[in-house]
């Protein structure tokens, strides 16, 4: 990862709040569900590169949506500036319970532990009804420092998404230069060591779950806000496992990838959709074993590449 | 002298093994002395047991006079004890320089603990920047030449060399070292030795070492701790040592006349 690369989508950022008055309303809708998505990834990204992958980063995902929605549907709260950051909060409280379990787990067994939390609260909500059981409910537009935006509310989600992303990109290409975002290498090769040096690898991994939860309570809140509806496909297995798709669409080498990931991903399940209604997910299915069979490093090990050869 | 390092009575059973039978020891500060003894003797469980790896059954271990039976590995560690590894513990998909860079992140969370603390610029201890200290390792242990070349692919030597390095980061009091010459040339035995103890040397740490070269062990240690069947036969000078006859029928193997 170099500082060139976060630049460019720094600026490709800036110029997207600049101009997003003149997109298209899908074209603002499609981008703010990918830089949701991309934040989920990007918090599983950092756990991958510790070696571990969740099976069930949905719960985290569903949760931020499921605050930011109960807050706005039960408790009149509408301020998107409130929401936003207790969706963020709930998942990284939860976290920190539900880590200090996790974080003795590695391997298949962290990962169908994850899968399991995140079916327990999409069990919980489909017996909710006051939570509208499997249909969910919708929300109405948030305001935005107090103000009601009327239909511009769904620009201003996109300007809260794209600054929002802006943050967490360089928030996490910051942290994974201190001694602790270093460890995760460390901690993914060889855990022994890791102790002989001194560290506690279960408080490393503890850590890393607390944030990537962070980053999955966030894009889950900044989607409920964008697209006005929740229910509890949100925390299924299948949502786990289209995040775990974007994440191997991406790769891990880069805090921008799981967004080109995420985007590539929409764009796709929208075209196959449209074009192949039966059968989309034998698209999905195709474009997964091509991407692993072509590019395992993921998407970003295109533009690696280049740079490889143009040096 | 002053006693850094002392075993009180150790005892460790596997089943119906016992890997330390009353073991107890006190170890100098700034000496070097060589672990001997046959495979299963008990020398790796010694090691292992000060290091915290393994809990004794009973017995304890005092570090600079503070009881430390009863911590985990990074404790320890921390206090100031650090291990390389008879199979070198590095992480393989890193290179060398990213190796010593990891290794010396956690001396700067150890000094500093914060978990989001900035890389400070010097490393304590050092007293020099990340990258200084990290080429400094380097050529203490000459690695200088592979700084770029990813773990996985070292020959044996080398490992060897980066794992001594990686331990030698956290600035240790006491290091123990678990056969560092094996798996490497014969030819290059001395050469290894000779490089580890400069450094150790100038640092003024003490050392530990296992060993099963008998030549090694006379060379360089002051002092020998002979193991057999869990308990320490001799505990002498080199010399003494490998003329004590329990030592030639048990360890060395040779006929005593």
């Amino acid at each position: 990862m170099n500082n060139r690369s976060l630049t460019i989508f720094s600026a490709i950022l800036v110029a997207l709040v600049a101009l997003g008055g003149f997109l298209p309303d899908w074209a603002t809708f499609h981008i703010t569900r990918s830089l949701g998505l991309g934040l989920v990834v990007l918090g599983l990204m950092l756990m991958l590169r510790a070696g571990l992958v969740s099976f069930g980063q949905a719960l985290y995902y569903c949760l931020g949506a499921y605050t930011a929605g109960t807050l706005m549907h039960f408790y009149q709260i509408k301020e998107a500036l409130l929401l936003i950051p207790a969706g963020m909060l709930t998942a990284a409280l939860l976290a920190t319970v539900l880590g200090a379990l996790l974080a003795s787990y590695r391997g298949i067994f962290f990962g169908l532990l994850s899968l399991a939390f995140s079916m327990i609260l999409y069990g919980l909500i489909v017996k909710s009804s006051g939570l509208g059981s499997t249909d969910g409910f919708t929300l109405t537009s948030p305001t935005f420092f107090g103000q009601s935006l009327g239909e511009s509310s769904r620009y201003a989600v996109f300007i809260s998404a794209c600054v929002l992303t802006l943050i967490a990109v360089w928030a996490l290409e910051r942290y994974l230069r201190t001694p602790l975002g270093r460890l995760a290498p460390a901690i993914r090769d060889n855990e022994i060591r890791v102790e002989y040096l001194g560290q506690s690898v279960r408080n490393a991994v503890h850590i890393k779950y607390v944030i990537s939860a962070a980053l999955a309570g966030l894009g889950g809140a900044l989607t409920a806000l964008t697209v006005g509806h929740i229910d509890p496909e949100m925390a299924y297995w299948t949502t786990s496992g289209e995040l775990v798709f974007i994440l191997i669409l991406s790769g891990s080498q880069s805090v921008i990838a799981p967004f080109l990931g995420a985007l590539l991903f929409e764009s796709l399940r929208t075209y196959a959709y449209q074009e192949f209604p039966y059968v989309w997910q034998m698209v999905l299915g195709i474009a997964m074993l091509l991407v692993i069979s072509f590019l395992p490093d993921g998407i970003w090990s295109l533009f690696r590449s280049r740079k490889a050869k143009s040096a | 002298m002053t006693t850094i390092l002392e075993a009180r009575g150790l005892m460790k059973s596997f089943g119906a093994v016992t890997a330390a039978n009353d073991i107890s020891a006190s170890i100098n500060e700034h000496s070097i002395t060589g672990l001997i003894g046959t495979n299963g003797a008990g020398k790796t469980t010694f090691v292992n047991m000060v290091t915290g790896y393994l809990k004794p059954s009973s017995g304890s271990i005092h570090f600079a006079g503070r009881d430390i039976t009863p911590l985990a590995p990074r404790q320890i560690t921390r206090l100031g004890i650090a291990r390389s590894f008879q199979i070198p513990q590095l992480y393989d998909t890193l290179t060398v320089r990213e190796n010593l860079i990891v290794a010396l992140g956690m001396v700067l969370r150890n000094a500093k603990p914060t978990f989001f603390s900035r890389l400070p610029a010097q490393v304590p201890g050092h007293n020099d920047t990340l990258d200084n200290v990290a080429d400094n390792l380097m050529n203490q242990f000459n690695l200088s030449g592979y700084g770029d070349r990813v773990a996985r692919v070292l020959p044996q030597g080398l490992r060897k060399q980066l794992d001594i390095a990686m331990a030698m980061a956290g600035k240790p009091r006491v290091l123990l070292l678990d056969e560092p010459t094996s798996g490497v040339a014969a030819e290059e035995k001395f050469g290894i030795m000779d490089m580890i103890m400069n450094v150790v040397r100038a640092e003024k740490v003490t050392v530990l070492f296992v060993e099963h070269d008998m030549d090694i062990v006379s060379r360089y240690s002051d002092r020998v701790l002979a193991f057999y069947d869990g308990r320490i036969i001799a505990d002498q000078t080199p010399e003494a040592a490998l003329n004590d006859p329990e030592v030639q029928r048990y360890v060395t193997g040779k006929r005593h006349a």
